[in-house]
């Protein structure tokens, strides 16, 4: 299993995804700068980390998402290759055309920073086949802009064939209502591309390895990708 | 040559800060305001050597990452 974790000018919690690969999955995950033009050879997962690249000028991921990297990381997708956003590494995969739709600004205009209660949709992909079937889970959000946007067709597109893969609830499970932060539609918190190799979230499992830090419900995530050391 | 490029909101999108701005500015007293959408301007001096062609390089631009169209819709004024 070879990870590569790319670093855009403006990622911050890059170091937190190599920890997480590291702690939680026993890999080791290289770090690949945005103007490389090649992702090192064999990588099988390719992790898009947090953090505010190019300062969320324009719109948020939109000058990363057409980074020499991107046309790599496009091609490792189009292969089968694994590819995990995270936060502002969604909103770059998004606006990369990577994943459909766009996340705008939080309906209450605020920066939302906090724990948050997640349903897992589904336990099929790579990612998510070490959680159990709508498990709730407890991860942190940090984001000005996770409004999850798209158009009516592609809304039922992803419902339709289970791309959905995290929806906000509350600590019962309750999706929607209050305990959606920011004004996703149908409660959105993360989606899979067509083929599930492609994950993009806003919420931050990378933070959630480590009792000393408030909860291990993250550690799922990348448990589960242990799957490609084999 | 100079050109004005106008990145506006799809109908339809929600836009809270448009939202809050038409707050702000009934707070503030301003009568007969009765929605505000924000969008971007963005001018652009360019080499182009027809108003054709800038519109061309232009319409590049605003596709490939001026305007996001899944959301926004554009407009190209060549000055």
């Amino acid at each position: 299993m070879k990870a590569a974790v790319v670093l855009f000018p403006g990622s911050n919690r890059e170091q937190d995804a190599v920890r997480a690969l590291r702690e939680a999955a026993g890999i080791k995950a290289q770090i690949v700068w945005h103007a490389q033009t090649e992702l090192p050879e064999g990588t099988d997962l390719v992790v898009l980390p947090g953090g505010f690249s190019y300062g969320d000028y324009l719109r948020c991921g939109a000058i990363a998402g057409r980074a020499h990297i991107m046309d790599a990381v496009r091609a490792h997708a189009a292969r089968g290759g694994y590819v995990l956003g995270i936060c502002n590494g969604f909103q770059i995969l998004c606006e990369g055309g990577l994943l459909p739709g766009v996340l705008m600004r939080n309906r209450d205009l605020r920066f939302i920073c906090k724990m948050q209660h997640l349903r897992v949709e589904h336990t099929k992909s790579l990612f998510t086949r070490a959680y159990q079937p709508h498990q709730i889970i407890k991860v942190a959000i940090a984001h000005g802009e996770g409004n999850y946007v798209a158009d009516d067709e592609t809304l039922k597109r992803l419902e339709g064939d289970g791309r959905v893969a995290f929806r906000y609830c509350d600590v019962r499970g309750h999706v929607g209502g209050d305990a959606n932060p920011n004004g996703s539609m149908h409660d959105i918190a993360g989606i899979y591309s067509e083929k599930y190799n492609v994950l993009g979230m806003m919420p931050h499992p990378e933070n959630l390895i480590d009792p000393l830090v408030g909860g291990i419900d993250g550690r799922a995530m990348f448990a589960g990708l242990t799957a490609l050391s084999a | 040559m100079k050109a004005r490029v106008i990145v506006t909101l799809k109908s339809g999108v929600l836009d809270p800060q448009g939202k809050a701005i038409e707050g702000a500015l009934t707070s503030l007293g301003v009568d007969g305001v009765t929605q505000v959408r924000q969008g971007k301007v963005f001018d652009i001096e360019l080499n182009a050597s027809s108003p054709d062609q800038a519109q061309d390089h232009l319409k590049a631009a605003c596709e490939k990452l001026l305007a996001n169209t899944v959301v926004e819709n554009y407009r190209i004024e060549i000055m």
